[in-house]
């Protein structure tokens, strides 16, 4: 699904939060949207769900202009957002509406296991751990075979192990099924590993001060010297101000020595 | 049956265990309180029965039949008007709930209702309905509905708008949208309407009795003031306290058996004693 934004919008109470923008995605493009809290990534991955409207400027799928949610788009959210009184089968099977039951079925058994979750489906929420739950929130997302699929900072709150496994899993399924992949992220590392084109934003109001493209061969070697130049690189793309504490250490830290 | 599975089912068994026999202590020493001070005549009898005169009165009405038909006929004014009321109540709050519309409509003449001090319907559906069952059904029904209505219209408007936007997101129809997500994150909410409704509807039955009734509970204390006979006033006290503490706890198991999935303090107790 090829991803257009044309001069887009978004005010609330008359203060822009983002935009004006343009930009212009590919279908199969795996794309970072990298920047610090309040930059309006988040705004604009609502917008482009359909959870949101701009207030100006549109955006367009394939050339037809979005309106509202379609399962086209799917969307993962920064929480996991299960109903804790379904079981994971049955969060996984609010995403399809209109199929036969056995159809359903065999989505979902395929989403789940695709997410590594097979073992899990009938728990409830409550009995799964963090990174289990975010996963049962991809898989709700992919069980609709979206063509376009986008995720708001979806590994944020997850330990380090754990989310450095569900980013590697995350481009794994990219490169398997080659979806339009949009990932909202304030992680530098994350951006690399999972995107191929990173653009990196700044605000309020938001915009892109960034594009960068990242050639390296998948599956990314996080220790490889190559990304971690490409980490420098992009940190200092990004003004200092904006840099988080651990970010500004991979930056400065060549100038130190 | 995998691990994960067992681990759904487990904690609804837990909770719809017997309850505690700590809970049976303090009746017991009340009673046993109740009927030393009787026995050892530090009070009149005429103004404190003791328990086993209580008691006896109480079996002698059961078995000459009288005491059934009291009985029956409180359960069956507050069964009719609990039903009454909470259906009226879950049509109206999830109504008002959902919809803003509906809720602009209906609630500023509800919550103005609900002002009026439910015993001065009284004089109103007397004149209305009789003096007889119709009046006190619908006396008890207006006491339920209005907890009910609270209760569910809150409990649907304050579910979180994050479960919502999933069901939006995923393009969930408004009857989809209650069924799979509004209803079940309203329904804490809503049974702990019922629970206050079915109290408020023991409450008004009484009322409704003491104003003019020839059978019922409610009527049969009245009687016993005037006919001189406090034990069989606490006999029907009691019996009130024990129907009252039955029904509930009938809802409450309802309550548990629907609402298994909580993940919330009692469900961390009952982890934590089994």
């Amino acid at each position: 699904m090829r991803i257009e934004l044309h001069r887009l919008v978004k005010a609330y109470d008359g203060a822009a939060a983002l935009g004006p923008i343009d930009l212009s995605i590919d279908q199969h493009e795996s794309v970072a949207l990298l920047g610090p809290s309040g930059c309006g990534k988040s705004t604009l991955i609502r917008i482009l769900s359909g959870l949101d409207t701009a207030s100006e400027g549109e955006a367009s799928f394939d050339g037809r202009p979005q309106s509202g949610p379609t399962p086209a788009v799917g969307l993962v959210f920064q929480e996991p957002r299960l109903m804790p009184w379904l079981t994971v089968r049955e969060n996984v099977r609010l995403a399809l509406g209109g199929i036969a039951r056995k159809q359903q079925d065999r989505r979902i058994a395929e989403a789940l296991g695709a997410v590594g979750l097979a073992s899990h489906v009938d728990a409830l929420p409550r009995a799964l751990s963090g990174g289990m739950a975010q996963r049962a929130g991809v898989a709700r997302a992919l069980v609709r075979q979206p063509q376009a699929l986008l995720l708001d900072e979806p590994f944020s709150a997850l330990d380090a192990f754990t989310r450095a496994k569900l980013q590697d899993h995350l481009a794994a399924l990219w490169s398997a099924s080659k979806f339009t992949l949009i990932l909202v992220t304030h992680d530098i590392e994350e951006a690399i590993v999972v995107a191929d084109r990173v653009l990196v934003m700044a605000g309020p109001p938001g915009r892109f001060i960034a594009d960068i493209s990242i050639e390296l061969p998948r599956p990314r070697d996080r220790t490889a010297p190559d990304l971690q130049a490409l980490r420098r690189r992009i940190a200092e793309a990004i003004s200092p101000e904006t840099l988080s504490v651990r970010d500004r250490a991979t930056y400065v830290s060549p100038a130190a020595e | 049956m995998t691990s994960a599975s067992t681990s759904a089912v487990a904690p609804l068994a837990r909770r719809l265990r017997a309850p505690s026999p700590v809970g049976l202590v303090l009746p017991v020493a009340l009673v046993a309180v109740w009927a030393a001070v009787t026995r050892l005549g530090w009070v009149s009898p005429q103004v404190l029965p003791s328990p086993f005169q209580v008691a006896s009165d109480l079996y002698q009405l059961a078995v000459s039949g009288k005491l059934t038909g009291h009985v029956v006929a409180t359960l069956q004014r507050v069964a009719l008007g609990f039903a009454f009321g909470a259906g009226a109540a879950t049509l109206a709050g999830a109504l008002t709930g959902y919809s803003p519309r509906w809720r602009a409509f209906l609630d500023p003449t509800l919550q103005a209702l609900k002002a009026v001090p439910s015993l001065a319907w009284v004089p109103l559906f007397i004149l209305w309905f009789g003096i007889f069952e119709t009046s006190k059904v619908a006396l008890i029904a207006t006491g339920v509905f209005f907890p009910i209505y609270l209760n569910l219209m809150t409990g649907i408007r304050n579910v979180d708008r994050k479960l919502v936007e999933v069901g939006l997101i995923n393009n969930l129809g408004p009857l989809a949208l209650v069924r799979r997500i509004l209803a079940p994150a309203a329904a804490p909410a809503y049974f702990a309407g019922l629970r206050t409704g079915l109290a408020v509807g023991w409450m008004f039955v009484i009322a409704a009795e003491l104003m003019g009734a020839s059978r019922g509970l409610g009527f049969l204390m009245l009687d016993s003031e005037m006919t001189g006979r406090p034990s069989v006033i606490m006999g029907a006290l009691i019996l009130f306290a024990l129907l009252g503490k039955t029904s509930d706890a009938a809802l409450v198991a309802i309550e548990r058996r629907c609402l298994a999935w909580t993940d919330d303090l009692a469900t961390l107790q009952s982890r934590r004693t089994s």
